[in-house]
């Protein structure tokens, strides 16, 4: 086996254990996106475009509220923001690549896969191939996860509205936030949120989502300011 | 119209990855913009969250005989007590289906 595969398959193996909630989770998606009436080939290409799951669990929700365009992409540029400070992690360790290489790792940059492969990188200085590691993780989530929406999407179709599946879309939410509201200032930011979206919610074209993470992200930079000179 | 917004929500998103791995030689972001990037999910889930949780078909707020917000406070104890992504999940759903059909 050469050393390129060998890396790509520890990328895939690594990448496992963060596997056992991706798979759910794309399950949930397939059955929102059914329930929510985007339709199955909608649903299915939506995990191949859009590839991150939080943003299309909120696509599919503001969708079916009746939402605008614009609403529903700048929903998901603000959800995805995130993505901007694994790039930025990333970037250092893929400089020499050609533009096809950055693109196709970009298109893999999920959450999981950034957590196991910059951890790679930051060990493997001098290794030249270390980006197949990602290219290992990144893939094998991405597989992952068409399987798991594929399977959402079946079991939308049999599933009876009357048992409340939409409610699972809020429950994701509040798994995916659980571990960070422990801590205060995370709290403080995720309730000024929940209130703002809450008194906005009868604005036109669904626009309280985006206000209400406008006044969490204002309170995050103000708490980042006391939090890092208090240091 | 279905198409064009995921288009458009797709080319967004993977603007967001790609940018900085186009750009930057070195890891370029200081310290205040990764502290704030790090509270987003806390700032934006919630405005998903509140409103599905709190707020009946119709828009109106429902604190009482709302079988949602017992749901979620169970999820949110769950979660808290477990950190696992699928607890938190199958409480909530347990304690909704619990409140609707049998109660």
């Amino acid at each position: 086996m050469t050393v390129k595969s060998k890396i790509f398959i520890k990328g895939c193996f690594d990448v496992m254990p963060l596997l056992i909630p991706v798979v759910p989770f794309g399950i949930i998606f397939g059955v929102i996106g059914i329930e929510s009436g985007l339709g199955s080939t909608v649903t299915f290409l939506m995990s191949i475009i859009i590839f991150a799951g939080s943003s299309q669990l909120a696509f599919a929700q503001l969708f079916t509220g009746g939402a605008t365009t614009a609403v529903i992409v700048s929903s998901v540029a603000i959800i995805n923001s995130r993505h901007f400070l694994y790039s930025a992690v990333v970037a250092q360790y893929l400089t020499k690549l050609k533009l096809f290489w950055k693109i196709i790792l970009s298109y893999f940059l999920t959450d999981q896969a950034f957590i196991v492969s910059q951890k790679y990188f930051t060990q493997q200085s001098k290794n030249k191939y270390r980006h197949y590691h990602l290219l290992g993780s990144g893939f094998t989530l991405w597989f992952v996860w068409q399987l798991a929406t594929v399977t959402g999407i079946i079991l939308g179709e049999i599933i009876p509205k009357e048992l409340n599946l939409a409610f699972a879309v809020p429950l994701t939410f509040i798994s995916l936030i659980i571990v960070d509201i422990k801590k205060i200032d995370h709290l403080i930011v995720a309730i000024t949120s929940g209130i703002f979206a809450i008194i906005f919610f009868n604005l036109p074209l669904k626009t309280y989502i985006v206000i209400a993470a406008a006044a969490g992200i204002l309170v995050a930079f103000g708490l980042s300011h006391t939090r890092l000179y208090r240091k | 119209m279905i198409w064009t917004t995921l288009i458009f929500a797709g080319l967004v998103t993977f603007f967001t990855r790609f940018s900085m791995i186009a750009l930057l030689k070195k890891n370029h972001f200081g310290p205040r913009l990764r502290v704030v990037l790090s509270y987003v999910p806390s700032a934006v889930f919630p405005a998903i969250i509140f409103p599905a949780v709190f707020l009946n078909s119709t828009g109106q707020l429902v604190f009482l005989d709302n079988p949602k917000v017992l749901a979620a406070l169970v999820a949110v104890l769950i979660g808290y007590l477990t950190e696992s992504v699928i607890a938190t999940i199958v409480s909530g759903l347990a304690v909704l289906w619990l409140l609707i059909f049998f109660i």
